[in-house]
């Protein structure tokens, strides 16, 4: 009697206690809570929102903690989640002028108005591991850092200790205030801004959708993306006009009491690049722009983002759209780590259809290659029998 | 605010998971593919609790098609008891409570990764491919535009050529699955990787046939009793799979087939993929 192997409830079932086991790791180690991780992994758990598409650090670091740190696996947890939310309403555009700002630079000019914030950043940090965190954290008394932000003058860099009116970040300062050599931000286009989520890309796309198509992208392929437009699939080097993070106010509407209200603050990270634009038909040489935002604390991704945006302009700007960076269809569809990952890992189902399919069909063609050549040193080999071609039912 | 009529009070998903708004973008995509058939129809895919790659397409489909009366059957590679058709069919039970079986003639849908079942479909039954790539042109032209233009003004000398270029190097056509068809004497489709031997059983079938790609976000339908006719040419028709072996379980000689390896010195034997065909046939035979 013969038995094909096939997998089974008490397989599945036995490995998700084995996953169970691994992810508790050691239990002589004391049990990592949900609130550690959202604590002290923050980077983490503001990637995981950010691509995972969803503002929440308690659920993004829950899912950090059942993927076991798989961030990947986690964006994936927390889009799932997502996808199951009623939509009840659209917030207003963030306003970035009115960002309470944690940290601000801009990389044109030494003195910007609005001054420069290093706040915290690992720019400048000695990447050195830092033996002492081995032990207890705590050593260093921060305390003096508490209301770490605008809120405290203190905690700011001596360039920024400008007067109020001074000190307005409005989101086009610097630079990107000059109109005359750079472009205007692109004003409001009328109708409905496009919702990936619910309506799919339609090539060739638009902005706003590759814009949010960029937000959700997996920071590591739109960063190499980027990184191959600096270097040899493109000529690009930009400016940073401006980059900044920290928290805005998310305003809600409110049709059916004509009001507007703030529902609660989010912590951004927003970053706008000025490309020199030469070749645009009948317009003069200038500065053209690139656009990134995105949750938390997450420059390397808006940096990426925005080098993408103006790189995905190119037919729009009148340049010859010649590297994979400059291509819509190319970059959006594959930037989703959700959707990358998902057909990566398809490969381990199993196949034992198309792979007899393919087995005949190599047969087949050995066959006809040693009677073309008449090879007698290709033998046919087991288990590749030649299979009988019949008429098909149509 | 939408209220989700399928939530109970004490779910924290709604009924088969999807919220009732996304299960109707998803029947208005339907219903359009039934009314095109053969067309691809984009739909707002969603993120599944399986990733896209392992049927998430055929998921949102069979979560927006179940009611509370209805047999699911899931299967993949032809088999129930598959890992991943063991996975889908499982979430269905938790997510939605709807009864499953294992029994083709039993279900009211049949979701599937790979084949279809041996056992004719009736016209009771709707069937669910899960599918990978919905664009048949794919394989030569990477730009959806310009498929959607071949796609408007059926031009689809393109897929000939390349049927010929096989024709005229190897002396058949080298495609053994995801074999190309023309729907009803419009649209070319793809089957999804089913074996070129399914083919002939989406011709004139009694069920509709559904196919979701979800990562790819489209969905295209082949209605009851539709012309399907996979692509050949007058001198070089259409041919299926035939195995010269019969299944060593049931001995079915009209079922496709699974090589197993029963040792590591090339023996082998043959059962039927499709495992609840073979098992039908094996307790015929007891019986009588």
């Amino acid at each position: 009697m013969i038995t094909s192997i096939k997998g089974g409830e008490a397989a599945i079932a036995a490995s998700h206690r084995l996953l169970a086991k691994r992810r508790r790791g050691n239990p002589a180690i004391v049990d990592l809570s949900v609130d550690q991780i959202r604590e002290q992994l923050s980077l983490a758990v503001d990637r995981v929102m950010s691509e995972g598409s969803l503002y929440d650090p308690g659920l993004a670091a829950l899912a950090i903690k059942q993927a076991e740190g798989d961030l990947t696996e986690a964006i994936y947890l927390l889009r799932a989640f997502r996808t199951t939310l009623t939509r009840f309403g659209h917030a207003k555009p963030v306003d970035t002028s009115a960002m309470v700002v944690r940290r601000r630079i801009a990389t044109t000019h030494k003195d910007v108005p609005g001054g420069q914030l290093l706040g915290p950043t690992y720019d400048y940090t000695h990447r050195i591991l830092d033996v002492a965190l081995m032990g207890e954290a705590g050593s260093d008394d921060l305390s003096d850092l508490d209301g770490e932000g605008a809120e405290k003058n203190e905690g700011r860099n001596r360039d920024c200790m400008l007067d109020a009116a001074a000190c307005a970040l409005t989101r086009d300062c610097g630079v990107l205030a000059r109109a005359e050599i750079v472009e205007n931000a692109r004003p409001d286009e009328e109708g409905k801004v496009a919702d990936i989520t619910r309506d799919p890309v339609v090539f060739p796309s638009r902005r706003d959708q590759r814009l949010q198509s960029l937000a959700r992208g997996d920071e590591g392929f739109l960063m190499g993306l980027c990184y191959s437009t600096m270097r040899g699939y493109g000529r690009s080097h930009p400016f940073i006009a401006e980059l900044r993070y920290g928290d805005v106010t998310v305003v809600l509407s409110i049709p059916e009491l004509d009001i507007s209200v703030g529902i609660g603050a989010i912590r951004l990270t927003e970053c706008q690049t000025v490309h020199l634009t030469t070749r645009d038909g009948s317009l003069p040489p200038r500065y053209t722009r690139g656009y990134g935002l995105v949750f938390g604390h997450g420059e390397r991704k808006a940096i990426s983002m925005a080098m993408l945006d103006r790189a995905l302009r190119s037919a729009e700007l009148g340049e010859t759209v010649a590297y994979p960076a400059q291509d819509d269809e190319f970059v959006l569809s594959h930037s989703d780590s959700v959707a990358a990952s998902g057909l990566v890992q398809h490969l381990k189902l199993p196949h034992y259809v198309d792979f007899q399919a393919e087995l005949q069909l190599l047969g087949q063609m050995r066959a006809d290659y040693a009677e073309r050549h008449a090879d007698p040193g290709l033998k046919p080999v087991a288990g590749l029998a030649p299979i009988m071609e019949a008429q098909g039912g149509d | 605010m939408e209220t989700d009529l399928a939530f109970d009070d004490d779910d924290v998903y709604s009924f088969a998971y999807l919220d009732e708004m996304t299960k109707r973008m998803i029947r208005r995509a339907i219903l359009k593919a039934v009314a095109v058939p053969g067309y691809q129809v984009p739909f707002g895919s969603r993120e599944m609790p399986l990733p896209p790659g392992w049927g998430t397409g055929g998921l949102q489909v069979t979560a927006s098609l179940l009611g509370r009366d209805d047999r699911l059957k899931v299967i993949d590679q032809g088999a129930d008891d598959t890992t991943n058709a063991v996975s889908i069919r499982r979430f269905f039970a938790e997510v939605s409570g709807v009864a499953t079986t294992e029994r083709t003639g039993e279900a009211t849908i049949i979701q599937t990764r790979h084949r279809i079942p041996e056992r004719a479909l009736t016209e009771d039954q709707i069937i669910v491919f899960q599918q990978p790539q919905p664009e048949p042109l794919r394989r030569f032209i990477t730009e959806e535009a310009v498929a959607r233009k071949i796609h408007a003004f059926a031009r689809y000398g393109v897929m000939y050529v390349r049927l010929y270029e096989d024709i005229s190097r190897l002396g058949h056509i080298a495609m053994s699955s995801d074999y190309p068809v023309v729907v009803n004497g419009r649209y070319l489709a793809s089957p999804s990787p089913i074996p070129k031997f399914d083919n002939p059983k989406l011709h004139r079938s009694r069920a509709l046939a559904l196919f979701g790609a979800g990562r790819e976000r489209r969905i295209h339908a082949i209605p009851p009793f539709t012309e399907v006719k996979s692509l050949d040419f007058a001198d070089y028709p259409f041919t299926v799979q035939r195995f010269e072996a019969c299944c060593s379980a049931c001995g079915a000689q009209d079922s496709y087939l699974d090589e197993i390896l029963l040792d590591d010195g090339g023996r082998r034997a043959f059962v039927c993929s499709d495992t609840a065909y073979c098992a039908e046939r094996r307790g015929e035979r007891t019986e009588s």
